[in-house]
């Protein structure tokens, strides 16, 4: 298990996972750099990812959509804040329309990201914080809403068999 | 009280098993919208709409507030998580991403060592 610690902070709203993996430091930074490698890793097998534009430069912005099982889009963009190639980067991480326009009444979570290197290949620390709670539960309700439509999809599925 | 669970368990997920319904959820999620302006998204009656948004207020998805003359709904998730289940959500969203990372690593690693162009193939596994 790749995990090694999780910090759950109810005040700030933040939530920071460490993980090591064996592979150098450059390694997981091209993994992030490299919209075809990210969106291998980005969304869950029910809601795959395509990034349309992605670039790891200050302002850049990275546009994205997730597509659920009954072909359902739904999008979201990337404002780069910080890069310091290969260690660290900063992003905010928002929803969008479907031609990218940011959704106001969507939650916008910071993230940081940092890559040290470890005898054993990499540490990455990656941190996450909402501004509200409000904003994680929408953020939530929006999964939990997903996992019972992919859930339910199953059952279908299951039923036409 | 079980039969109470499982009542709710029912209304729950009668409520999410029809595809408009859970297109409601996601609007009603996003933000405040007047049921009249739920109706004008989708290709059926009013009165179909009004009836949609009752189910999901019975499962206790939705909230429903009036001002005016209007019906205003919106999403109900305060009633049903504590600050720590959210945060637990999100770890797990997380972990799903770093074992498709460890995957990832794992597969262009064996295709290097197809290629014989490792340099590090001495990769211990645990």
């Amino acid at each position: 298990m790749p995990v090694t610690d999780v910090t759950h902070d109810f005040e700030s709203l933040n939530l920071t996972i460490v993980a090591e993996f064996a592979a150098p430091v450059q390694r997981i930074w091209d993994l992030y750099a490299d919209p075809r490698q990210l969106e291998k890793v980005w969304g869950p097998p029910s809601h795959p990812a395509t990034f349309v534009s992605h670039e790891l430069t200050v302002g850049a912005r990275t546009t994205y959509f997730m597509t659920g099982p009954e072909g359902e889009k739904y999008a979201g963009y990337w404002i780069v804040t910080l890069v310091e190639e290969p260690t660290r980067f900063c992003f905010d991480d928002g929803f969008a329309d479907e031609d990218f326009n940011p959704n106001p009444d969507m939650p916008v979570s910071k993230n940081e990201f940092r890559f040290e290197a470890i005898d054993s290949g990499t540490r990455a620390i990656f941190s996450s914080t909402y501004e509200s709670r409000q904003g994680l539960e929408k953020v939530l309700a929006m999964g939990v809403i997903e996992g019972a439509s992919s859930a339910i999809n199953q059952i279908d599925e299951f039923l036409l068999a | 009280m079980l039969q109470a669970s499982e009542d709710r368990a029912d209304a729950l997920f009668h409520a999410l098993a029809d595809r408009t319904r859970r297109d409601i959820l996601r609007r009603v999620f996003a933000g405040e919208h007047s049921v009249s302006t739920l109706a004008g998204a989708y290709d059926m009656s009013f009165a179909a709409v009004q009836k949609h948004v009752a189910v999901l207020e019975r499962a206790g998805l939705l909230n429903k507030r009036r001002r005016g003359r209007e019906a205003l709904a919106s999403g109900d998730v305060e009633a049903v998580r504590s600050a720590s289940e959210l945060l637990l959500e999100l770890e797990g969203i997380w972990r799903g991403r770093i074992g498709r990372i460890e995957a990832l690593l794992d597969q262009s690693s064996a295709d290097d060592t197809r290629r014989g162009g490792a340099t590090h193939t001495e990769k211990s596994k645990d």
